[in-house]
């Protein structure tokens, strides 16, 4: 008798213990893995970390007694500054998800070790749709976007308004190959032509060599498979060679709201392009705006991929909460994300598919002229939207190794 | 410089003697080290310090200033890399579309190593045929040249994969022994290869080789008077001195599981130079020292982004101005010792 009392009383002892350490460990780490100073900076970059900070506010974990922190950390693009900050991080720091990460060259580093490491990574900014492709693993969330989206949106619209022949400028790295990728296959299945290619090297100043063999090409339609810094750059010495107004037409296959911003109504008008959110779109998204401008240095409105990282993060942690504490295992909260329908005021109701790929509309937008645009950061009208289910590469196109057939 | 190259003799034994503790101590610190240092950040460091030695063997024992050591340093890397993962060897002429192809698959990380390490020395001794032909800045500027031609190459050859670099490397196991995923024995693997790499400098500088070699340094003219061929001297001693930084990069490599362009571009040759000077230019210790304290400003300054460049900038110029010998250098002027 004594001696069950005895092995009674370790026993609960023991439950208190574990108890305790159970309810101690409702502390997350987030790693805000950017360009925080170079072409894509805008793009996400300091803004992601402002994103990720709103949403654990708008999560109320912290006044359930979380402790969530976000450290943000610049990749320079290079992949393998980016890999080293990431294993630190994994490895020192406790850092248990890696967000944003714009530049897929980085993106794919990136991916490999959180798999290697067994953490999460939630990307918003990388394009590459190789991420949820065959280089897809079970602690990747892809959110925002990806080249397939891009190209299927953008790229059909263009074929179908007569833009059948087409020359690509490309960036020279994962992104840009995946992207041109993508777009030429959807440009031939719509019955179009592609007449050349050139790629240029990531963060170009000077697009006039590309430009010409670009213009003698004769191609109706310059696909700009390029990002940020290179998109402006080249669509705006596109206009100084005359390209646009000598009849050939300039499809930006990605393009943000930073980037019309910064080339200006007069420059960017009538470009079309896909997005998968845009700050003017209804109450929510305006809502979420204003706070989000209160806190960004240089004031504008969040691109997609803050919105994204946003979303990404509200729903990791909501994921958190359904698990009841931090349970250290990167695979375990990736397949609770998978498992929960999404539902945030930016992006609406969706899901995460098995590959990693997030599901929601994605829209065509064309840039405004200067006399519509009524006021501050009014640039785009909706031209077409595209349905969740349709938006994105179907599962059965999929390379990815998680996906059963 | 310490007391016993400034002489040009050979170290008396009591400075050999100091030499020699400082290295057992060294390498007792790092067998020590990853217990309370983050091992990921000393096998970078270790890789960066035997890179700074073998720059050191040419700059701080020959008088030779190359401001091309990236190629070296980075083209292993992607060598490593390369043979790690994939071992394709395509020969195909572009146009023509012929030739051989070649299909090793992926190779032991430590033949790997060897096969960067042997590319590195014919580079080394190809661009050392051309570049020891002048001295002073023509032979600076013409390494940097022909190490932007390896930058370009790299850039633009499909096996490198430009902008996005080799990833994934796998790490395997070396020699079939020992399995390198597990950090713990990878860190005693790249340590056991960078005491092999400094000893083998230390070695060189002190036998009669390396006298010839400062005794090229101190006066050309005279060592050729002596009748010495200068200049197969200076060849031997800039391809050893890109084999182990061919090692270094290509261990590097299987370290952190990826080759970029950052290791071949010229910054990387900027970098060696300040590492080297940092710690102590012809001294045996010093770049090791500088290595240390230019990666962990790299590791721990990283959140600060560029400012990481101007800080550097900073410490390259209180160098220069305050102590022009380096750290290590100052630390042996004031024990009037070798070190």
């Amino acid at each position: 008798m004594k001696s069950t009392m005895a092995r009674l009383a370790l026993i609960s002892a023991a439950a208190l213990v574990a108890g305790a350490a159970l309810a101690q460990d409702k502390s997350v780490k987030l790693g805000n893995l950017n360009d925080m100073s170079s072409l894509y900076a805008d793009v996400g970059g300091p803004g992601s970390t402002i994103a990720a900070q709103l949403a654990i506010e708008d999560s109320g974990l912290v006044a359930k007694g979380w402790k969530i922190d976000v450290v943000g950390g610049d990749h320079q693009n290079k992949p393998d500054v980016g890999s080293n900050i990431t294993r630190q991080w994994y490895d020192v720091d406790n850092v248990d998800v890696i967000l944003d990460t714009p530049n897929s060259g980085v993106a794919l580093a990136v991916n490999q070790i959180t798999k290697d490491k067994n953490k999460v990574f939630l990307n918003s900014g990388a394009a590459s749709s190789d991420l949820t492709g065959k280089a897809c693993t079970p602690n990747t969330v892809h959110w925002t976007y990806d080249t397939y989206a891009l190209a299927n949106t953008t790229g059909k619209a263009i074929v179908k308004n007569g833009g059948d022949s087409w020359y690509f400028l490309t960036a020279d790295y994962a992104f840009g190959h995946a992207l041109e990728r993508d777009t030429e296959a959807v440009v031939l299945a719509n019955g179009g032509k592609v007449n050349g290619k050139v790629r240029h090297p990531l963060n170009t100043a000077d697009f006039s060599s590309f430009l010409l063999q670009a213009q003698s090409s004769k191609a109706k339609v310059i696909g700009l498979a390029n990002a940020g810094g290179d998109t402006t750059n080249a669509i705006k010495q596109a206009s100084e060679f005359g390209i646009t107004s000598g009849g050939q037409k300039l499809a930006a296959l990605l393009l943000f709201s930073s980037d019309v911003h910064a080339l200006g109504l007069n420059v960017a008008q009538g470009l079309t392009f896909t997005e998968s959110f845009y700050w003017d779109q209804n109450d929510a998204t305006r809502a979420f705006s204003k706070r989000f401008q209160a806190r960004n240095k240089n004031g504008q409105p969040p691109t997609m991929v803050q919105a994204g990282t946003y979303a990404a993060v509200l729903h990791y942690l909501k994921a958190m909460e359904a698990l009841g504490a931090n349970p250290r295992d990167g695979a375990k909260v990736v397949a609770k994300m998978k498992e929960m329908p999404t539902d945030d005021p930016l992006f609406g109701k969706g899901s995460i598919r098995a590959d990693g790929r997030k599901i929601h509309p994605v829209y065509l937008f064309e840039v405004k002229k200067p006399s519509e645009s009524k006021y501050a950061f009014d640039y785009y009208k909706q031209v077409a939207m595209v349905p969740a289910d349709e938006a994105f590469r179907p599962l059965a196109q999929s390379e990815c190794p998680l996906v059963k057939k | 410089m310490s007391a016993a190259t400034q002489t040009g003799l050979i170290p008396t034994g009591a400075v050999r003697h100091n030499e020699m503790s400082v290295f057992f101590a060294m390498a007792a610190l790092l067998a020590l080290a990853p217990f309370g240092i983050y091992p990921f950040f000393l096998m970078q460091a270790m890789c960066f310090a035997l890179f700074a030695c073998a720059f050191n063997l040419l700059i701080g024992y020959v008088g030779l200033l190359s401001f091309g050591h990236a190629m070296f340093f980075g083209f292993a890397g992607y060598i490593a890399a390369h043979f790690a993962k994939l071992g394709t060897i395509d020969f195909t002429i572009p146009l023509i579309g012929i030739g051989p192809h070649i299909n090793l698959g992926p190779i032991n990380p430590a033949w790997a190593i060897l096969l960067a390490v042997i590319a590195s020395a014919i580079l080394g001794l190809l661009t050392g045929a051309l570049a020891i032909r002048r001295q002073g800045i023509y032979f600076a500027m013409i390494t940097l040249a022909l190490s932007q031609m390896i930058y370009f190459f790299c850039l633009q050859a499909p096996f490198t994969h430009g902008e996005d670099g080799i990833q994934s490397v796998p790490q395997g196991r070396f020699l079939g022994l020992f399995d390198l995923s597990h950090q713990m024995t990878m860190y005693y693997v790249v340590l056991a290869i960078f005491l092999f790499g400094f000893f083998a400098i230390y070695r060189t500088i002190n036998s009669p080789f390396g006298e010839i070699l400062k005794a090229i340094r101190e006066n050309e003219p005279r060592a050729i008077s002596l009748g010495y061929k200068v200049d197969r001297y200076k060849l031997a001693a800039f391809v050893l001195s890109a084999a182990l930084a061919g090692l270094a990069g290509g261990t590097k490599a299987l370290v952190s599981q990826n080759a970029s362009l950052t290791d071949v571009h010229w910054s990387m040759s900027g970098e060696v130079v300040l590492m080297t000077l940092l710690g102590g230019m012809g001294t045996v210790f010093g770049p090791v020292i500088g290595a240390v304290v230019i990666v962990a400003m790299q590791n721990y300054l990283a959140q600060y982004g560029q400012w990481v460049t101007v800080i550097q900038g900073i410490i390259f110029v209180a160098c220069v101005l305050l102590f022009r010998k380096g750290i290590i250098g100052e630390i042996a002027a004031k024990l009037k010792t070798a070190l």
